[in-house]
């Protein structure tokens, strides 16, 4: 038999009929291509700008201004904290609220008029090497050009070759920028939302799809002991997923693991049964397997791109953080990062752990919701 | 306990989407009693099942199903009811033994191992109890749900066509256990499509387009719809079908097998209108209506109302 073109013509027909009458398949085509516009687009920026600094200035004077003027001339930096008290500069890396922090030490200025070359001492937080490494580059170049403008007159001899001031860097966290150190327990995230969110959704629609939705609705199950019966199980499996993903960190890829490994599982706890929460309320929407998978797909996507994962999330506009903000990937990056690399303790981990918790009762409210007790 | 019916309900009606499903539909059936219910595919047999059991909530109307009120005590009513879907709806991914564990489980049966063990040999399965569900044919699957329906102990069966596409033994088997549990004090609502099954029933239902169109025994239902029947046998007798139906007088003509049942409310008028056809090698015999001939009475009657 020959190929006839109206046989062809009434297959093509059909499977148009077939996508258009698919309504959330057919919202798919048109949503995942505009929200990967819009993502790859404008949100992704893998050199980011203006990463927040916190500065400690022992003397100020008029070196020490030009100085911090020019750092922020070069448009990485940007001055968000400025304290009296070193001792913060700890806290503010380690709480993720800057990348930067640097101390110019007492009798800056005065060892610049001297002639001498003192030192401004930049801890940088590593944990993304990525996020960094342009910033710190930058650097290099401020220390030559920096206080040019200053040196003039009787100081005008001392506009030399050699750098004016030294730039001492330390690396926090991950000293040496190993990229595993950031990807894999950054990873640990990625698998839990991917497999959690997909395999719930799957769960329960497929109770529908199969016919023994309507069972389960006449026999006397509640529907809060139908979720929690979905979400438990994958609970364990996430734990495990978790169990796999620390010992390959620890013996393959030698990621530090400096925090507590129980505040760790707490966080875990709570972002698995996020994701669960939400693969559970895509299965009240889906009416077939393929619309769950699309729909966990859909809110896969941004977990992936805005969450700090696979770009710096300082890279990012301030709507697109705004966004990555109310995912809960991006809050466990931080913590699950934080208590591995940084050894975070609770202080540290709450402000990232309650927008997990918060995400969970919203989600959790609008699951119930949704799932209904009849067929109607 | 009073006598009140098992179920007695009153002026339910449904719509979907605009489209009425159920019609003003009432019904009672006592205790221990067999009630058949039939009609046209799209007629709301599943839809009226389902209210009962509170899967659907009624759009208004109400209610009582074992004394609970259909609208406010749908979860106590659901503990007390065994509801067999038409499509077979437990886990095909399950084996024999899970789906009973399991049924188990949810309804909280004391002694669970002894509860579903019992079940197993009632089946006839214990031998193959670690056979996974979806691989039993279609006549099994069909024991094994009912198995499953029954292992709390309800009150109440609603069967949703159980026996579609089953087999004429294995239908008869479980019609013989039907009656044993209706034997037992368990009242059951059955819809089907078979003749033989409906008069098996001590009561049917006659739903067509939401509306109950009869009700009673067989006897009553005969009775009720007035028909006299002449059944005609001879040669040729498809191309009669035409000639005849046409005539006034006639009010349903059917073919079964080699016969034709030509039916009239008004006996003198039918006579009348068949005497054309008399010759030989036809024979014509004045007959009681059947069931189906009733229904099919009904459900044409029912189609001139809606067109």
């Amino acid at each position: 038999m020959t190929i006839s073109w109206s046989r062809c013509m009434a297959m093509i027909v059909k499977e148009f009929i077939q996508i258009r009458r698919d309504r959330m398949t057919f919202g798919m085509m048109i949503g995942i291509p505009v929200m990967q516009l819009l993502l790859f687009g404008f949100a992704i920026n893998s050199d980011p700008k203006h990463l927040p600094t916190a500065i400690h200035v022992a003397e100020p004077g008029i070196f020490t201004r030009d100085l911090v003027a020019a750092l922020e001339n070069t448009g990485y930096f940007s001055f968000t904290h400025k304290i009296d008290a070193p001792a913060q500069l700890e806290w503010l890396l380690a709480s993720n609220q800057v990348q930067f922090a640097m101390t110019v030490p007492a009798g800056f200025s005065r060892a610049i008029q001297r002639g001498e070359t003192p030192v401004l001492l930049v801890e940088a937080d590593a944990t993304d090497p990525a996020a960094t490494g342009n910033a710190l580059a930058a650097l290099a170049t401020v220390s030559r050009t920096a206080l040019e403008r200053d040196l003039s007159g009787p100081l005008a001899g001392l506009r030399v070759q050699p750098p004016t001031f030294d730039v001492r860097v330390h690396r926090r966290y991950n000293p040496d920028g190993i990229t595993q150190y950031n990807i894999v327990p950054g990873l640990m995230g990625v698998i839990l939302a991917m497999t959690g969110v997909m395999l719930t959704a799957l769960a329960v629609t497929r109770e529908r799809e199969r016919g023994t939705m309507e069972n389960l609705l006449a026999m006397p199950v509640l529907p809060s002991e139908v979720m929690i019966g979905k979400i438990m199980p994958y609970i364990i499996v996430g734990y495990f997923q978790v169990g796999l993903v620390l010992l390959a960190s620890h013996f393959i890829f030698n990621v530090p693991m400096i925090g507590s490994l129980l505040l760790l599982s707490i966080g875990v706890l709570l972002f698995i049964a996020s994701n669960l929460a939400v693969g559970f309320t895509f299965s009240t929407l889906a009416s077939n397997q393929l619309q769950a998978m699309q729909a966990s797909f859909f809110y896969f996507l941004p977990s992936l791109l805005l969450s700090g994962f696979m770009f710096p999330f300082r890279g990012m506009p301030r709507w697109a953080q705004t966004i990555g903000e109310a995912l809960p990937l991006t809050h466990f990056l931080r913590i699950v990062r934080g208590i591995l690399l940084k050894g975070n303790g609770i202080a540290e981990v709450i402000p990232d752990l309650w927008p997990i918790a918060l995400f969970l009762l919203v989600v959790t409210m609008i699951a119930l919701k949704r799932y209904r007790v009849t067929l109607d | 306990m009073t006598d009140r019916p098992v179920i007695d309900v009153h002026s339910l009606f449904k719509s979907f989407d605009g489209k009425l499903v159920v019609d003003d539909f009432a019904i009672q059936v006592g205790r221990g009693r067999i009630c058949g219910f039939l009609g046209p595919n799209g007629s709301g047999k599943t839809t009226t099942i389902r209210m009962l059991c509170g899967l659907l909530t009624p759009d208004s109307g109400g209610g009582s199903c074992l004394n609970l009120d259909i609208i406010t005590e749908g979860a106590a009513i659901k503990r007390q009811v065994g509801y067999m879907t038409q499509k077979f709806s437990f886990y095909e991914d399950l084996t024999i033994r899970e789906n009973l564990d399991f049924v188990a489980r949810v309804y909280g049966l004391p002694q669970r191992r002894r509860v579903v063990d019992e079940a197993l040999d009632r089946l006839g399965l214990a031998h193959r109890s670690h056979q996974l569900a979806g691989t039993l044919s279609g006549g099994w699957k069909q024991r094994l749900a009912l198995a499953a329906c029954i292992l709390h102990g309800p009150k109440l069966l609603l069967l949703d066509e159980p026996t579609a596409g089953v087999d004429p033994v294995a239908r008869r088997d479980f019609w013989d256990q039907i009656h044993r549990l209706a034997h037992d004090g368990i009242t059951v609502l059955v819809s089907t499509h078979y003749m033989d099954e409906a008069e098996r029933c001590h009561e049917i239902a006659y739903l067509a387009y939401g509306k109950l169109l009869a009700f009673g025994s067989v006897n009553k239902v005969i009775a009720d719809s007035g028909l006299t029947t002449w059944q005609v046998s001879g040669p040729d007798i498809a191309a009669l079908v035409y000639a005849v139906e046409t005539r006034p007088g006639v009010d349903m003509v059917a073919l079964f097998g080699q016969t034709l049942h030509v039916s009239g409310r008004n006996a003198e008028a039918l006579a009348a209108a068949l005497e054309p056809f008399h010759q030989t090698g036809r024979t014509f015999i004045s007959a009681p209506p059947t069931l189906e001939d009733v229904f099919i009475h009904l459900m044409g009657n029912a189609r001139d109302n809606f067109s």
